[in-house]
């Protein structure tokens, strides 16, 4: 006899509530007329993420492991990669939907008559909401999962929609598709590495729970060749999503061929959602046998933010830049989930959600500099900025200089306190890697602002255009909060404290 | 026969599939070989579940088909549209992002 499985609907919601959103969203672009979508699924969109942050506020300090029966778990890093997912989501969707970085009908062939037609016409089609959403909904679910079919399936579903929305650009059309392109292969490539490390665990383990995984490496009843093998192809699906070295080398590309706006969302969100779920792996599945693993990535940590902080001193294109320090990060991120104690878990929240907020408006900021073809984000082109618009160059060299990790922004806290941990659990190694990969990061970081505001203007066809409405609400919440973090950084380092345990 | 012999063809099949994403120039032969990989991960999780003697891995197979049907989806979507700008499917000719 089957009885059917015990939902806890409460706890589940935040994910359902944005599911449905999306739904909606997919509904509305096919029945709705063309004048009225855009604002719609922008509602649609904003009002789902807030009815979802305000049900996950509800239940925050509810845990439970059984919500789906086995298959998730909610706990207090859960819910904090959560809740930070929800807030990227909003700020990212205020810039999307400035609806002038997307192409107006994807379909169509650049150059071909169709889409001049559509450029003509102004139509545009708003299908990057709901990808939005379901790109949301399974980054959420992804650093709660417990098993591996809802690990693989969620880093599915978060991947998916976000192949196509790297391909969606107005503007160079043929760098976006080709963006697209490379993301999906190798994306694919590696989520096929990540299922083939999860069989193997499989056939360790016999279970497909990451606590039956823990039990069974107490137990050393299995194979330890699956094991090990496992881990291993494990760890190459999950470091390719954060961008770790040798498996980052589709971060500049993507970075820069997919449209601003989403490259922003794509590198606050996905590293969060990537990053939830490595610490949640590594911490509860793998914490038994971290002898097997832990030297690698603490190799891998420093290698990341070695070559992510060199490869970007020589960058000429400031997307291509920002990849390259989103690299780094990662890199500084890896040395706190390498130190497996509880002050390094309450530094990767709160490292993950100051880097993300700071990221979304750097790149908010990149949307604004134009000249009449488009956005320009050839470095040389904006020398000189900080004379024609003081105000975003300020804006933006605050963000740079919470990446180089200057004190008063949050960038210096979060790296403080990832570095304390580091240093509090022995790998003195890592710490000094850091520390110095760090100082070739202020380099070029430092070397950008100075750009900005003492070097005379080569030309003058750059432009900074007036941000619409939304942007310029998002772009000012992200420095707003890079600077509270920096100056009151107990404000949300609390939080991370709390909020910093699994539940087994 | 020996149950081993499936985990061996499951891992020939997965290196298959890695190398020939590696060597292989034409889009749709990249992502032919992924599948192949997919498909060598549910054959060892259909082995493991034999081993084992429970139901976990055939349910991953399941769910692995399903993921792959929606990956082809997106992919050729994805690759249509390519080789439509470019009348060329080949990953060598996706180079412009390169400098």
């Amino acid at each position: 006899m089957l009885t059917a499985p015990k939902l806890d609907y409460a706890l589940l919601a935040p994910i359902l509530i944005i599911l449905g959103a999306a739904l909606v969203g997919v509904l509305v672009e096919a029945f709705i007329k063309q004048a009225w979508r855009a604002k719609l699924q922008l509602a649609i969109a904003l009002g789902g993420i807030i009815i979802a942050f305000e049900q996950l506020f509800r239940v925050r300090n509810q845990t439970s492991s059984i919500a789906a029966v086995t298959s998730v778990s909610i706990d207090g890093v859960g819910i904090f990669m959560q809740g930070a997912i929800l807030v990227f989501a909003f700020l990212g969707i205020l810039i999307i939907a400035d609806q002038d970085n997307f192409a107006p009908q994807a379909s169509a062939l650049p150059g071909s008559s169709e889409e001049a037609t559509a450029l003509q016409s102004g139509k545009q089609q708003t299908e990057v909401f709901p990808l939005t959403l379901f790109a949301v909904s399974g980054m959420m679910l992804f650093p709660i999962a417990t098993d591996f079919i809802t690990l693989f399936v969620a880093l599915e579903v978060l991947s998916l929609p976000l192949y196509l929305m790297a391909g969606l650009s107005r503007r160079r059309r043929l760098l976006s598709q080709e963006a697209a392109l490379k993301y999906f292969l190798l994306g694919a490539y590696s989520s096929a590495f990540f299922l083939f490390g999860a069989a193997l665990l499989y056939g360790y383990s016999g279970t497909l729970s990451l606590n039956g995984l823990t039990d069974a490496i107490h137990g050393s009843g299995g194979n330890d060749v699956f094991l090990l093998l496992g881990i291993a192809f494990l760890s190459v699906g999950l470091l390719f999503k954060v961008g770790a070295v040798p498996f980052h080398s589709w971060t500049p590309d993507v970075y820069q061929g997919a449209p601003t706006p989403i490259t922003g969302f794509m590198a606050a969100a996905t590293k969060a959602a990537a990053f939830g779920a490595t610490i949640r792996i590594f911490y509860v599945g793998l914490d038994a046998a971290q002898l097997s693993w832990k030297p690698i990535i603490s190799i891998i940590a420093v290698i990341t933010m070695v070559i992510g902080s060199v490869a970007a001193i020589s960058q000429r294109d400031m997307k291509r830049l920002l990849a390259f320090s989103s690299i780094a990060h990662a890199g500084f991120i890896l040395t706190a989930v390498v130190s497996l104690n509880k002050n390094a878990l309450s530094a990767t929240l709160f490292y993950l959600a100051a880097y993300g907020v700071a990221t979304i408006g750097a790149f908010g900021i990149v949307t604004l500099v134009r000249d009449s073809a488009g956005e320009v984000s050839d470095l040389n082109r904006w020398v000189g900025l900080g004379k024609k618009s003081p105000l975003v160059a300020s804006v933006f060299s605050l963000f740079l200089l919470s990446f180089a990790g200057i004190p008063l922004t949050s960038g210096f806290v979060g790296k403080f306190s990832i570095f304390s941990a580091a240093y509090e659990s022995g790998n003195i190694y890592l710490v000094v890697a850091g520390v110095l990969s760090s100082a070739i990061a202020v380099f070029f970081y430092l070397r950008i602002i100075l750009m900005l505001f003492f070097a005379d203007a080569t030309n003058d066809s750059v432009s900074v255009i007036i941000p619409s409405l939304l942007t310029r609400i998002s772009i000012t919440i992200s420095a707003l909060v890079t600077i509270i973090l920096g100056v009151a950084p107990s404000l949300l380092l609390n939080v991370a404290q709390n909020f910093a345990y699994f539940l087994r | 026969m020996d149950i081993s012999n499936y985990i061996y063809l499951s891992a020939l099949l997965f290196t298959i599939g890695a190398i020939g994403v590696v060597v292989r120039r034409n889009a749709i032969v990249v992502f032919m070989c992924v599948e192949l990989m997919l498909n060598a991960a549910n054959l060892a999780f259909v082995t493991f579940s034999r081993v084992h003697g429970n139901l976990d891995g055939q349910v991953a197979s399941f769910f692995t088909m399903v993921v792959a049907a929606c990956e082809v989806v997106v992919g050729l979507a994805i690759i249509v549209t390519i080789y439509r700008s470019r009348r060329s499917a080949s990953v060598d000719d996706a180079s412009l992002l390169k400098r």
